[in-house]
């Protein structure tokens, strides 16, 4: 099991501001699978997404983690598990003023001296997995959309996370590059035994999951097991 | 024009790569400060001209406040003593009160020393022909005495033991230098002052300060006709020469010794008379207090220019920094970042800012015979200053980092 969440629950705000995200979830995601998250505009997704991934703390009930309890964490411990962990956002957020390559080699950078020291052939072999190969020296202002989103792709995956978060990962990508991507995360999961947890709204991805949930204003509402066996 | 514009942008590419490649090996990392700063070349321009207004700020009022500081010591170096004493109440020499003679006398009369010198002091006007102003300060002494060091005066000084006749600084303010230089005493320049008509018949070179355009030098007796309600038992100046060997403190202190508790004169070396001049016309006076108060603008007017480029550069790569901190980096990561930006920043607009001034420092000593004069330390101390000034910039656009939380990206 590389991530449960026991008895969860998030507020926001304080007072009479105070908003209950997510009510007592229940959840057990297995490593070497592709489980996708859905739900409506503020069901909670993201919220989860954010708990289980280290970018925000726990308040209530208990998620671990590769074996480590996310309740009261310090934020160096978090910080520290950030750096197993993949992340895809729906927004390329590449630096501007570097390449495909030197985009994707911070996400080796992080992991220290020695990994950084190889990160040519890791980052340039992922790039031509995504389709990049002839745009390594490209500036982010010289790429479209769908290739940013996919240098950004290479980012989070370069540094061989044990568990990715995706949000909505192909929503800047057309048909082929989408089933490309997915196919990849794919992959992972299955050779490497990744854990791939991915929110989409995308219906062509997910046919491709192994696992769906779905969360309904904070309660997790669905879970069942994708593909031709349902 | 295309070709040259084309072949210059090519050079500063190589450039630009050469210099991220050398932070690079410097780091151990990739440079993304530089490569920051470099991909949007009209900030980068803009704040190396921020920068190098600020240097040049500094350095100009540096530069004030050392032609300040240089021109107080000129006639103070000129002056051939070991010991100087004067009026207890003196700060500077245009406002040396005068001295008992009897106080020169029982200065003299202390062992090791060899001559106590009177010297008065003055000032008056030289009206030129166009009908301006020139300010000297006039320095009278007997003319077989030898107060002055240089020995293009002491060739010269003979010369005052005639009525009316008096030598002129050539580096005064905007005068015919080229008539002052011709005048000798076989066919000395004639002016007028103070309704006397006076003989010029030779010059020397001291060169004005702050308060006087030039010097001029009499013998007492000329003096006190240009100067008539001075007396000649109240000069302004003693100037002791002190026996071979004689320990200047130790003749100092029984000088002081002999004039018991009287307050009205004091007595000081050469250099410790500059030093309280200096420090008086820097904390006292207000031109002095002006120079100090443009650096601290200077300095001011850099950091909030840099920061207002690095806080930009923050803002702008928010979402990027975000997304470094959620994949692991540590807060000294993106720290080292804006570090890297300010430090870059400091050292290429110093280099135009400290160009700009070396022209503008030849500039004003022309016009104004002001001792302008770079020297090595003043542009470390602004270099390092400048660099000082781009990191505390860098650590205040710092807590816009603070804005970065990954968890909004989601």
């Amino acid at each position: 099991m590389s991530l449960a969440a026991r008895g969860l629950q998030h507020w926001f705000g304080d007072g009479e501001a105070r908003k209950q995200a997510l009510f007592d979830l229940d959840l057990d995601i297995h490593a070497g699978e592709l489980t996708v998250l859905m739900g409506a505009s503020g069901s909670g997704k993201t919220t989860l997404l954010t708990l289980v991934g280290c970018l925000r703390g726990v308040q209530q009930g208990s998620v671990s983690l590769l074996g480590q309890e996310l309740l009261g964490a310090p934020e160096p411990l978090l910080v520290q598990m950030r750096r197993r962990l993949g992340f895809i956002f729906q927004a390329h957020n590449l630096h501007e003023s570097l390449t495909a390559l030197q985009n994707v080699r911070l996400g080796l950078a992080v992991h220290g001296g020695r990994a950084d020291a190889q990160w040519e052939p890791a980052a340039v072999h992922l790039l031509g997995l995504l389709g990049l190969g002839d745009r390594l020296h490209y500036l982010p202002s010289k790429l479209s959309g769908g290739q940013k989103q996919r240098v950004a792709i290479a980012r989070a995956l370069v540094g061989n996370p044990l568990v990715v978060f995706a949000d909505e990962p192909t929503a800047a990508l057309d048909r082929e590059s989408a089933l490309q991507v997915v196919h990849l995360l794919k992959a992972l999961a299955r050779e490497r035994g990744t854990t791939v947890l991915m929110v989409t709204h995308d219906s062509k991805v997910i046919e491709l999951a192994d696992r769906i949930l779905t969360l309904e204003q904070g309660r997790l509402i669905g879970d069942r097991r994708a593909g031709p066996a349902v | 024009m295309t070709a040259f514009v084309g072949g210059t942008l090519r050079l500063g590419s190589r450039l630009g790569k050469a210099l991220g490649a050398g932070l690079e090996r410097l780091l151990g990392r990739l440079p993304i400060g530089w490569l920051q700063l470099s991909h949007n070349t009209t900030r980068l321009v803009a704040a190396m001209g921020g920068v190098a207004f600020a240097s040049l700020l500094v350095l100009m009022q540096l530069g004030f406040q050392g032609a300040l500081l240089g021109s107080i010591a000129l006639p103070y170096r000129a002056l051939d003593a070991q010991l100087l004493v004067s009026a207890s109440d003196m700060n500077t020499l245009a406002d040396a009160s005068p001295v008992a003679r009897v106080r020169l006398l029982q200065a003299a009369s202390v062992p090791g020393v060899l001559s106590v010198t009177p010297v008065q002091l003055g000032r008056l006007d030289w009206r030129q022909v166009d009908g301006t102003l020139r300010a000297l300060d006039v320095l009278g002494f007997e003319p077989s005495a030898t107060p002055l060091h240089p020995q293009s005066i002491r060739r010269q000084q003979g010369v005052l033991a005639l009525a009316d006749t008096v030598l002129i600084d050539s580096r005064t303010r905007n005068i015919d230098t080229a008539a002052l230089l011709a005048a000798t005493p076989a066919s000395p320049l004639r002016l007028e002052m103070r309704g006397r008509s006076l003989q010029v018949a030779g010059h020397f070179a001291i060169g004005g300060g702050f308060g006087a355009d030039g010097y001029m030098l009499a013998s007492d007796q000329t003096f006190l006709r240009l100067f008539p309600s001075r007396s000649a038992g109240a000069p302004n100046l003693g100037l002791v020469t002190l026996e071979p060997g004689a320990d200047a403190q130790a003749v100092a202190f029984a000088m002081r010794a002999r004039w018991g508790d009287a307050a009205d004169v004091k007595v000081r070396t050469l250099d410790a008379a500059i030093a309280d001049d200096r420090r008086f016309q820097s904390t006292q006076r207000p031109v002095g207090l002006i120079f100090g108060f443009g650096i601290v603008i200077g300095v001011l007017v850099g950091v909030v220019i840099v920061y207002q480029v690095l806080a930009s550069d923050v803002a702008d790569h928010l979402k990027e920094y975000a997304t470094l901190k959620a994949v692991g980096y540590p807060p000294r990561f993106f720290l080292g970042i804006v570090f890297e930006e300010a430090v870059i920043l400091g050292l290429l607009g110093f280099v135009p800012g400290l160009l700009a001034s070396l022209a503008l420092y030849s500039a004003v000593a022309a016009k104004t015979g002001l001792p302008m004069e770079m020297t090595a330390a003043r542009a470390g101390v602004v270099l390092l200053g400048t660099v000082a000034m781009c990191a505390l910039s860098g650590a205040l656009a710092t807590r816009r980092l603070a804005r970065a939380n990954p968890a909004d990206l989601f």
